[in-house]
């Protein structure tokens, strides 16, 4: 059986990727995870504003005290640059050790906040063994002046830059909160982008009632998510040139073949493997075989995309059709 | 061979060529040597190798005592040996001495001089150590510069392998070991030709081998120790030719050329200063300024003092002297004049009575300099004028105001004779502002630049927070020879406005200088914010004056409280030392190499900082008219007469005018005058919302610093008090028509902010808000100083009503430690004020020395405090290794002492009446109560024997205090009680007296900057652990519950602050010896310290840090003594500790031996809480058997 799909012009062996979680933030992670069969990893993000935060902190305590008395003038830790290899050095020393380590293609995640960040931070990465660089617009537009559009041609800068800074393939990691998601993803990939990942989930605090503060709140996704990457991946579809990435919500195999026959060439997940363990790798694979098996599919490009948008006549009308069918079906109490 | 030019202090100089001649360094740290130790040990651990090719080991021991066997051991074993020390350290280290230099053991021993404890402790230059072991045999060989350190650590090497004679090759503490100055540094094939492999092999081939065995180190009878004592004379008397010898073989290879004695000045001077160390070079410049004047004055350098060449001393000194002065840095008590002056005549006297010279001069000597006194040109001067007078002074002082015994000479403190085309600059800043660091940068900047020389000296305060620091600089195209602090600078950069108002910034800035501010007024407003005397200063000496805004260009660029880089650029940019856009790079250049590997995006933000400086420099066109403020007086007119005149000209930098007779004879000061400092530290302060409080007292337990006080009292009370003065209704039963107040210091407090987090009184309404927040100081300070005042007014509550028991009661006992200069958030002082609080006014301390000692007992002022009652804590520290011996002599003496008032009692129980003297010896003596009513009892006493005039009743009279039991608390840290103390610690355990022991366990020697203890966790990161310890700390607790008649217990206030109560107060009352652990987060643990107690709480939670205690007066009942008072661990031990930077720094490097260390840790703590737990689950019997009632 065919499992193999294209993925930023590199050749997977078959579409599941490990997309970033704890699970692929150190080596032994990375390797149970390629153990486990999994077809590439994406590491998580370097935040150049995490990163900057940490190594401020981090001299902030190591020099804490320093210069201040004459018996510890030096400080009070043993001078520790022979030592350290923290913040950026950290990431980019993991990941030299995964790509050496690995067979698959170990893909770096990016968040940058200034344009030099972006560039200098994705080289780094490239230098240090990235297969891609997945661009990380992970930002809540927060300043109610700046328009959508405004936001958005940020982005589009933002990845120019960083495609222009290397040469290894980049796709873009974006959210759903779009006016027009298609427009916006054309003009990504007009900037230089060669896939899409669809979509990021962003971290909407709960209110903690007992301490009247904000509480973090992050789950894991569910089998319910799949559906907004589902649709805007079968709107998109054979109408762009570049990877259309599932991510968010896959939990069975199911998942998987449904985000298939919309049309996505990879498909991502991080809290099936959180859930069950780096094997669940090899579950969904055999889970998608079996499946194809039971079909009569021996290649996966005979299901990919069957059921996108782009084969159908009208897309809007689709849309809209399946609401109205909903809206319909559902009778409150039921 | 080509010489490398370097930047570096007196004890990387010297640290560079010992680790290259040496295989192993057996050492101990102490200021100012440890520096040496830690580079050491730094290069060990990056594996660099030494000129034979291996890495030499680096092996910290227990104390200079143990530094000093290993050192014998290894060098009896055959391995080139060294040791880093100083002061204490070095006598630590003196039967070994004798014994290494009895073998006749080629070693060179590196010591940056200090003074030694006497009336004080200091840990600052002078010779007074190494004039002390002068006796041991060793060769002794004075460095006066950095450059001679280098190069006369080398030169001491190859003479101890060629003459097997030991050598200490020493330089002054502090002046010469922390000066960082411009060095040619010898590279390793100079260093390599040095030594002479046969010599090496000889000393290896002498060494202990079964191949070859000797006996060595026997014990000798009358009949042959002398004989066999004079053996080794050959030996001495040819060291100092091989010393001569390769000093001349260091001028071959290096081009720089020593003699064991240095003359330097008019060939036929009449008039010649003698000594050694970096006032020699003092001594020498100054000769040549004025040789060059056409005086005929000279000054000869002792570098090689002993064995003292007679020979080589008279070939250097001229024939044509006829008057000396010989200046020792020492002081000899009782003696003819100290070492040096003595050896000085005897060559003489011997000289002239042989016919080796025509006539005796006259030679007088004199002391200078203890303690990095300062010893500038003025006062060489000063000398050669005191020895051209017909009756100069023998034994004068210099550089103080001796109006006690006359000793001292006036000295012109304006005379300067520094060379054209040196520039001088001296910058005020804080400790925490990063100025020590940048400008130790802009030395090597400077001295970067071809043909050009840079020297730098650091002064800090003696304060834990808030430290000042005073930079001196001097750079010029010719090596700086000035070993002495700046007073005519041509730069004066002042990092804090407030200074200002408390020290003379400009008192050294010459006419015509450049005055650099950092002040938040802007250059159209600062004039008139400046104080009247500053204003003056800038007008009489026509300076020139620059702005800048520092501390908000820091803050809006994220970079904090450091205004280091955009100061030093202000630097360079108006000082125009060196071409504006080269200094640029040049720092640009700095920052990369200080923070590319540290912390990469820092760099960015730096350079954004150099980038921000020159756009917010402003010059300010200065006024004609004095329009500030006066400066009032730093300490009230009402204080003692002793803060008045002696503390508060420490405080106001001025502690060098005090004459000797202002100072105590025999080191007694005055308690609670860290009152009078207001040091207005802290940006943010406590505010309290009387209306959300519980009055529980978590924030007073906890505050480092004993600013939070609380008082109930009548409600009547508030009828004078000022508007607005926050009060509320006592929330517990039984007192009615009370109110309560919290009432915090601000003007005393460090802004630590560790009561805010420990305040569990959370506003339901508004979010994030507790019943006492931080907040800005300035909107709240004149109102706080007036509520303040009227506080004080307030009664204090009766201590007899007060439950000791609790928290909540605990506030309401008055602090007898306050103030202390101790860290911001110190996790030690709330167990020390504590103890004040629990039982101050019958309380003797005797403290190690180390942190506590520091902020307990270091002037200017000192916390602990006399309270109301007029009683208070009684204070003293003797030594580091001998706390524990300290305080049980302190036992025995009460004991001794109780018995004999005891006993007088008994015998006048008939004059001042039975039922009194019954009453006062069969009192119980354990609850506050009972305290109270003994201590009435005895004034009772007091009064019927006043006026008394029989021996009995006059004796009894000044005995009667001992009549309330006395509370003996020995106090110090890890570092004491688990290393260098540890075996009197044990010792005294060991003994049925009734002593209280307090460790302050910071696991880690705090106070000399984060060495490793035995106290320091396995996964810990420390200096000499820098990898990670790798055996589990030492169990202690354990050791003492061994003995079963030892009250032990293990505390963390951050964890149960109850606890803490209940085994103090048990400790205290247990009638043997006790044994208190105390967790006390750090600075050097690597965390925002105001988290400081939920890290304690985490320590225990996660069972790091168990709360137990074992009280052996539970035996006689059957009982288990051993209490386990924490619950299991409930979190994993990484939770607790990757909080902090010296575990969490070990994950930033090799993983996977982190990950390792972690799982090493976690068992360790594991199996130990299981052990622990299965003590607590005994039967009873199971303990020690009850000897006692056997």
């Amino acid at each position: 059986m065919n499992l193999q799909t294209d993925y930023l012009g590199l050749k997977l062996e078959h579409p599941i990727v490990a997309s970033a979680s704890p699970l692929s933030r150190e080596l032994d992670g990375i390797r149970r995870l390629e153990d486990a069969g999994a077809a590439a990893v994406v590491m998580p993000s370097v935040y150049q504003e995490e990163i900057e935060a940490e190594d401020a902190a981090y001299l902030a305590l190591v020099e804490k005290g320093s210069w201040t008395q004459p018996e510890a003038a030096e400080g009070y830790f043993p001078e520790m640059t022979a030592f350290r290899v923290g913040g950026l050095q950290a990431r980019l020393e993991t990941l030299r050790r995964a790509a050496e380590a690995c067979a698959m293609p170990i893909v770096a995640s990016l968040n940058g906040s200034t344009p030099e960040g972006w560039t200098g931070f994705a080289r780094d990465l490239e230098q240090a063994g990235a297969a891609a660089i997945e661009v990380n617009l992970y930002r809540v537009p927060t300043d109610p002046r700046e328009s959508g559009a405004e936001v958005e041609q940020r982005w589009v800068e933002t990845v120019k830059t960083v495609c222009a800074a290397v040469s290894i393939p980049v796709s873009v990691k974006l959210g759903p909160w779009l006016s027009s998601p298609s427009h916006h993803a054309m003009q990504l990939i007009g900037a230089g982008a060669r896939g899409l990942v669809l979509f990021n989930r962003f971290y909407e605090p709960d209110i903690d009632l007992a301490s009247l503060k904000p509480k973090p709140s992050l789950e894991l996704s569910t089998p319910y998510e799949i559906r907004q990457a589902l649709l805007w991946i079968a709107m998109l579809a054979g109408r762009v040139k570049a990877s259309l990435v599932a991510t968010s919500g896959v939990a069975t195999a199911d998942e998987v073949v449904k985000y298939l026959l919309a049309g996505a060439d990879v498909v991502m997940t991080a809290s099936s493997l959180l859930r069950h363990g780096p094997h669940h790798v090899a579950v969904l694979r055999e889970g998608l075989e079996q499946w194809m098996d039971s079909r009569g599919f021996d290649d996966i490009g005979q299901l990919r995309g069957r059921l996108a948008a782009a084969y159908l006549h009208d897309r809007e009308a689709l849309v809209r059709a399946q609401y109205i069918h909903i809206l319909t079906g559902y009778q409150s109490g039921r | 061979m080509a010489d490398t030019t370097e930047t570096m202090d007196g004890n990387t100089a010297v640290a560079h060529v010992a680790y290259r001649l040496n295989e192993v360094c057996a050492i101990f740290p102490i200021t100012p040597s440890s520096p040496m130790a830690e580079l050491a040990d730094e290069w060990s651990s990056k594996g660099i190798t030494n000129i034979f090719g291996t890495v030499p080991v680096v092996q910290e021991m227990q104390s200079e005592g143990g530094a000093a066997g290993a050192l014998h051991g290894a060098l009896q074993s055959g391995a080139l040996a060294t040791t880093f020390t100083a002061s204490q350290g070095l006598l630590l280290m003196l039967p070994n001495m004798f014994k290494i230099a009895g073998e006749l053991t080629p070693v060179v021993m590196h010591v940056a001089a200090r003074s030694i404890a006497t009336q004080a402790l200091s840990i600052f230059g002078d010779h007074q150590d190494v004039m002390a072991v002068r006796s041991a045999g060793f060769a002794m060989l004075a460095a006066a510069s950095v450059q001679e350190a280098h190069e006369l650590a080398l030169v001491a090497q190859a003479a101890t392998l060629k003459s097997r004679v030991p050598f200490i090759h020493f330089m002054d503490g502090f002046r010469t070991s922390h000066e960082v100055n411009s060095l040619a540094l010898l590279p390793d094939d100079a260093i390599r030709a040095m030594i002479d492999d046969d010599l090496v092999r000889a000393h290896r081939d002498r060494a202990l081998s079964p191949a070859h065995p000797v006996v060595r180190g026997t014990a000798h009878n009358p009949d042959t120790f002398f004989q066999a004592r004079e053996t080794a004379n050959p030996y001495y008397a040819a060291t100092p030719g091989i010393v001569q010898d390769a000093m001349d073989k260091l001028a071959t290879l290096c081009g720089r050329s020593y003699q064991l004695f240095r003359y330097d000045g008019h060939p036929e001077a009449e008039r010649v200063i003698i000594s050694m160390g970096s006032g020699a070079e003092v001594a020498r410049e100054t000769a040549l300024w004025m040789t060059a004047r056409g005086e005929k004055v000279g000054a000869l350098q002792v570098l090689l003092y002993r064995p003292f060449s007679a020979e080589h001393f008279l070939a250097a000194l001229p024939a044509t002297v006829k008057s000396i002065a010989v200046l020792d840095r020492c002081k000899e008590s009782g003696g003819m004049g100290e070492p040096l002056y003595q050896d000085v005549i005897a060559t003489l006297v011997a000289a002239v009575g042989q016919g080796d010279r025509a006539a005796m001069p006259r030679v007088i000597g004199g002391r200078y300099g203890l303690s990095s006194k300062e010893f500038h040109p003025g006062m060489v001067k000063a000398v050669f004028e005191e020895i051209a007078k017909a009756k100069p002074k023998n034994g004068f002082t210099i550089g103080i105001n001796d109006d006690v015994s006359g000793t001292s000479l006036d000295f012109d403190r304006d005379f300067d004779i520094e060379p054209e085309g040196t520039t001088r600059a001296v910058f005020y800043g804080l400790g925490a502002d990063g100025t020590v660091g940048a400008n130790k940068n802009s030395v090597k900047i400077l001295a970067e630049a071809p043909g050009h020389y840079a020297q730098g000296y650091f002064v800090y305060d003696s304060h834990k927070s808030g430290a000042e620091t005073i930079s001196h600089l001097r750079f010029g195209t010719s090596p700086i020879r000035a070993p002495y602090l700046i007073r005519h600078a041509d730069f004066v950069a002042c990092h804090k406005f407030d200074f200002l108002r408390r020290l003379d910034v400009l008192g050294t800035a010459r006419e015509g200088a450049t005055f650099l501010l950092n002040a938040p007024q802007g250059p159209d407003k600062v004039w008139d914010a400046l104080p009247r005397p500053i204003q003056k200063r800038i007008l009489d000496r026509k300076l020139k004056f620059f702005v800048i805004d520092a501390t908000k260009v820091a803050q809006e660029l994220g970079l904090g409280p450091r205004v280091n880089t955009i100061l030093q650029t202000c630097f360079f940019a108006i000082s125009g030392v060196l071409p504006p856009d080269e200094a640029i790079d040049a720092i640009k250049h700095a920052i990369e190499k200080a923070y590319g590997r540290k912390g990469g995006s820092m760099v960015e933000k730096n350079f954004a900082a150099v980038d921000a400086a020159v756009a917010h420099l402003h010059e300010v066109t200065v006024p004609r008219e004095l329009t500030g403020a006066e400066v009032p007086p730093l300490v009230p007119a009402d204080a003692p007469e002793f803060v008045r005149k002696v503390t508060a000209m420490m405080m106001a930098g001025r502690g060098d005018e005090i004459p000797v007779s202002a100072m105590p004879i025999d080191g007694s000061f005055p308690p609670g005058t860290t009152a009078y400092e207001k040091r207005n530290i802290a940006a943010e302060v406590p505010r309290w919302d009387a209306d959300l409080c519980i009055q529980c007292g978590q924030c007073s337990i906890v505050c480092p610093h004993s600013v939070i006080r609380a008082k109930y009292y009548p409600e009547e009370a508030l009828a004078e008090a000022p508007a607005g003065f926050p009060s509320a209704e006592v929330n517990a039963r039984g007192f009615p028509g009370s109110r309560f107040t919290l009432q915090i210091h601000v003007e005393d407090c460090t802004g630590c902010g560790i009561c805010v987090e420990n305040c569990p009184a959370l506003s339901p309404t508004e979010p994030g808000h507790r019943a006492i927040d931080m907040v800005d100081k300035q909107t709240l300070i004149e109102k706080e100083k007036r509520n303040l005042a009227f506080f004080e007014t307030l009664p204090l509550p009766d201590r007899s009503r007060v439950n000791f028991a609790n928290v909540r009661g605990a506030q309401f006992l008055e602090p007898l430690f306050e103030f202390s200069g101790a860290c911001a958030g110190c996790g030690e002082t709330p167990y020390v004020k504590l103890i004040s609080q629990l039982f101050g006014d019958r309380l003797q301390i005797a403290n190690a020395t180390g942190c506590s000692s520091i902020y307990g007992g270091n002037l200017p002022a000192h916390p602990w405090k006399i309270g109301a009652s007029g009683r208070g804590p009684t204070w003293s520290n003797s030594l580091f290794e001998d706390n524990a011996e300290f305080g049980l002599g302190y036992r025995l003496a009460v004991d001794q002492l109780t018995a004999m008032a005891r006993q007088l009692l008994a015998k006048v129980a008939p004059q001042v009446g039975e039922d009194l003297a019954k009453a006062i010896l069969d009192a119980r003596q354990v609850a506050e109560s009972e305290f109270v009513a003994q201590r009435m009892r005895v004034m009772a006493l007091a009064a019927k024997l006043e006026g008394r005039t029989d021996d009995d009743a006059v004796n009894l009279l000044t005995l009667a205090d001992f009549l309330v039991r006395r509370s003996v608390w020995i106090v110090g840290g890890d570092g004491w009680a688990y290393d260098i103390g540890y075996g009197g610690l044990d010792h005294v355990l060991a003994q049925d007296r009734n002593v209280n022991v307090l460790v302050l366990d910071t696991e880690v020697y705090s106070n000399t900057g984060g060495q490793a203890s035995k106290a320091t966790p396995l996964g810990a990161s420390a200096k000499f652990a820098a990898a990670g310890k790798r055996v589990p700390r030492k169990d202690l607790a354990m050791q003492a519950i061994a003995y079963g008649y030892v009250y032990v217990a293990q505390i963390a206030m951050g964890a149960n602050a109850e606890q803490t109560l209940v085994a103090l107060r048990e400790a205290e009352a247990y009638p043997g010896p006790s044994l208190v652990l105390a967790y006390s987060h750090c600075i050097a643990h690597g965390f925002d310290l105001r988290q400081g107690m939920k890290q304690q709480a985490l320590a225990t939670a996660s069972g790091y840090w168990p709360l137990f205690r074992y009280d052996p007066s539970l035996r006689n009942s059957g009982a288990n003594p051993f209490r386990l008072d924490s619950t299991r661990p409930r979190v994993k031990l990484e939770d607790f500790a990757y909080n902090e930077l010296r575990y969490s720094v070990l994950t930033q490097g090799d993983r996977e031996a982190a990950a390792q260390m972690m799982r090493q840790a976690q068992a360790a703590v594991d199996e130990r809480y299981r052990t622990y737990e299965d003590l607590a689950a005994r039967d009873g019997s199971r303990f020690l058997p009850n000897w006692e009632s056997a």
